[in-house]
């Protein structure tokens, strides 16, 4: 279903490198893109999302293309039918939680939608708050919930739950595959966190030095590192 | 009887440039906020310049520049039948220029103290750069909006080189506070130089006090989250 074929030069700790990627995603997959801080995995989503524009090459979603530099075309985020979850907080503060979800709805969008999201993620007790008001795991079910009101094809959740303490952490997981499931999405995860790849994703996309490392399950990556090389963080 | 007119007059000039200034300030401060072009520090620097300009430089070049003498004021006389030298229009104008950073910059740093995430949140929410600036980013910046309004108005209140030399001494069209005192000075009669310098020391005080304090709340407020 994604088609991406991207190069772009980074900017990163240790210098300037370019991001090389190439990657098919099936519909329906729940995919995590893995590697240290600074390998670019944000910045895949970021081309993906339509808000980081891509050196070189093309990225199309179900035969849509979105991007394509020789054709000079590319599609704008409003129109890229993605959601996405930041790492930071993007709650609108000046909105309750139930006005960050209606926020999210297109003219004559499906209001039901706020209302099964607001009791899939178990929102209904919070929806009057202000974000102000929100514990950090409550923040990022809110987040989570606005990016799926508009009923994306394409989720993506760029290190959602790296600000969370255990506990918060394993219970959003669960909304995640809850979400992920019921709404047949296909979802793509950002994450330094390899316990949280094993418990969510049946396919892992290690990037290293700007380019895919590995790509297939993760418990062969595991294996295949074996004692030889420390977990990569 | 002490003639109440130039803080009449004051006020009017204030609220109207104030107005006006949030109209175009606001524009002016989402660009420089989140353009990376590079020639947008030279605009920077001009919004900036009435700040460290001496208010006579300014006037100066607009007493120049709405001359009917020269090209421009010429063309506004005989084209538009408008006439800035020592009219209240031309003393809007004026003040528009010479408070611009006072409404731009606090609006501006406003914008970039925001997440860039909340913008691009919108925008994956469908939301193009209109909804999203009236929606997100104006709301989340209304303290700085506030700010900016408040300054601006003080900022024209307390002007002086610019009106005199833009504007004169024209009772009922010219004539605001600043001007009147520095008359009243020039002719000897201090006891009304005195009051309205009092008017004026109080409001400034009031204003600042204010603004100070909306700021002191906001951040005791962002300390208990």
């Amino acid at each position: 279903m994604i088609e991406m074929q991207v190069r772009r030069k980074l900017h990163g700790a240790d210098g300037d490198f370019q991001l090389n990627v190439n990657v098919n995603i099936a519909a329906g997959e729940l995919v995590a893109l893995y590697g240290p801080t600074g390998s670019g995995k944000s910045s895949i989503l970021r081309m993906l999302a339509g808000l980081m524009r891509p050196d070189e090459g093309v990225i199309s979603v179900g035969g849509e293309p979105w991007f394509d530099h020789k054709k000079n075309l590319d599609i704008p985020p409003q129109r890229r039918d993605v959601g996405m979850v930041f790492q930071e907080y993007s709650l609108f503060p000046n909105m309750t939680v139930r006005g960050n979800l209606e926020f999210a709805l297109n003219k004559g969008g499906d209001r039901d939608m706020v209302e099964e999201l607001l009791d899939v993620i178990e929102l209904r007790g919070l929806q009057d708050r202000r974000p102000v008001l929100l514990s950090g795991g409550q923040k990022q079910r809110v987040a989570l919930a606005r990016a799926l009101v508009r009923k994306p094809r394409l989720l993506l959740l760029d290190e959602p739950l790296s600000a969370l303490d255990f506990q918060m952490r394993a219970r959003l997981q669960e909304y995640i595959i809850a979400c992920h499931q019921r709404m047949n999405l296909t979802t793509i995860l950002v994450t330094h966190d390899y316990p949280e790849v094993m418990k969510l994703a049946k396919r892992i996309l290690v990037l290293s030095g700007g380019s895919v490392e590995y790509d297939g399950p993760p418990e062969t990556f595991l294996s295949r590192m074996g004692r030889n090389r420390p977990l990569l963080r | 009887m002490l003639d109440f007119e130039p803080f009449v007059l004051t006020l009017k000039l204030s609220l109207i440039t104030t107005v006006l200034l949030f109209i175009i300030g606001v524009p002016i401060a989402y660009w420089l906020a989140y353009s990376s072009r590079r020639v947008k520090v030279l605009v920077e620097a001009l919004v900036a310049l009435p700040i460290v300009l001496p208010p006579s430089v300014l006037g100066f070049y607009l007493l120049l520049a709405f001359s009917p003498q020269n090209a421009f004021g010429e063309w506004l006389d005989r084209h538009m039948d408008i006439q800035l030298v020592f009219t209240f229009p031309g003393l809007v104008v004026a003040s528009l220029l010479y408070s611009l950073p006072f409404m731009v910059q606090p609006i501006q740093s406003g914008f970039q103290q925001l997440p860039r995430a909340l913008m691009e949140a919108s925008y994956t929410l469908g939301k193009g750069r209109m909804a999203t600036l009236l929606r997100v980013l104006l709301p989340n910046v209304r303290m700085s909006i506030v700010t900016g309004c408040i300054l601006a108005f003080a900022h024209t209140i307390g002007e002086f080189g610019v009106v005199l030399m833009v504007g004169g001494n024209i009772p009922g069209e010219t004539r605001v506070a600043s001007i009147a005192i520095y008359d009243e000075v020039e002719a000897m009669n201090y006891e009304a130089a005195g009051i309205y310098s009092a008017i004026l020391l109080i409001f400034s005080f009031v204003v600042l006090a204010t603004v100070y304090l909306i700021n002191f709340n906001q951040r005791t407020k962002v300390e208990l989250r």
